[in-house]
């Protein structure tokens, strides 16, 4: 019974996968040339990136809201209760070392990051990763402790990037949309959006980690 | 030659995609799945995709696989007695 049913299962799965085969391969050509309007446009972007361009300028909505999705799924793990702290003192002697000193490179490398991704690739979610990464490798080595459920920094270091971007998205419905910069002052704002992101995202995904029930 | 990696490298991720989900231990499915965000890396460089590449290494590789080898060891720590991957 079990092998049927498990033979059934592999058909339907290549029954499904030639169907998507066959789907993608009967897609019409795209209507519009993406990459060659992102390319016209580049100057008016703020940024020589194309792709920094795409996310934070011509699809900036897109960006905005996954930063919101992010906080959702923080605000879901809150909901769903925290893990215990885990137990301590058990850690290699390696290790504390070693973070002491990878973090201060992994620091310079998520604000080298969060710079290059005006002109190179780059950004405010890799240099938030490389943060939220040195934040977890010193809460691995017992340098950093915890938070606790009710810390009041790190929620207001996440909600404050996305209300700045919200702020200015807000600020610019005056000008005509939502997000549509000023070409003259897109630069700025997006190196002020990118390092507000870059804060809220490091501390966001760090608090995956970081953020555990109190002892009790 | 670069045909050769390039085989190799799609090669190696069906491999490890295949052995991370057939794997029965879980504590050796976590690290497969970051050898796989790793070899996936390479495959975005390869296709000339520098940016989901650090995404993919930063987020995909490390985060994720910090995050499941944290749950492992919160499954282990629950269930002391059992024995790895049995569950």
């Amino acid at each position: 019974m079990k092998a049927l049913w498990r033979s059934l299962t592999v058909v339907a799965l290549l029954g499904l996968a030639a169907a998507l085969l066959v789907a993608v391969l009967g897609l019409p050509p795209a209507p519009v040339k993406l990459a060659g309007e992102v390319a016209t446009n580049l100057g008016a972007s703020g940024v020589s990136h194309p792709v920094t361009a795409v996310l934070l300028n011509f699809r900036g909505y897109d960006t905005f809201l996954e930063v919101a999705v992010l906080i959702i799924a923080l605000l879901g793990m809150l909901a769903a209760g925290l893990p215990p702290p885990p137990p301590t003192g058990s850690r290699n002697a390696m290790l504390p070392t070693l973070a002491r000193l990878a973090v201060p490179l992994m620091v310079l490398a998520a604000v080298y990051l969060l710079w290059a991704g005006a002109f190179r690739p780059g950004g405010a979610f890799q240099a938030a990763a490389v943060l939220a990464a040195a934040a977890v490798l010193l809460h691995l080595a017992e340098i950093l402790a915890p938070w606790p459920r009710d810390r009041r920094g790190p929620r207001l270091a996440i909600a404050g990037g996305f209300l700045l971007f919200l702020a200015i998205a807000a600020a610019l419905l005056a000008n005509g949309g939502l997000l549509r910069y000023p070409p003259e002052h897109a630069g700025l704002l997006i190196v002020l959006i990118e390092s507000g992101l870059t804060v809220s995202l490091a501390v966001n995904l760090a608090a995956f980690f970081l953020l555990r029930a109190d002892k009790t | 030659m670069s045909t050769a990696f390039d085989l190799l490298l799609a090669a190696a991720l069906l491999w490890s995609a295949w052995r991370t989900l057939a794997t029965p231990q879980i504590g050796r499915a976590v690290i497969l799945f970051i050898v796989f965000g790793l070899l996936l890396t390479l495959a975005w460089a390869r296709l000339d995709a520098p940016d989901i590449a650090l995404a993919e290494a930063a987020i995909g590789a490390g985060l994720t696989g910090a995050l499941l080898l944290d749950a492992v060891a919160a499954l282990r720590a629950r269930r002391p007695d059992d024995e790895e991957g049995q569950s």
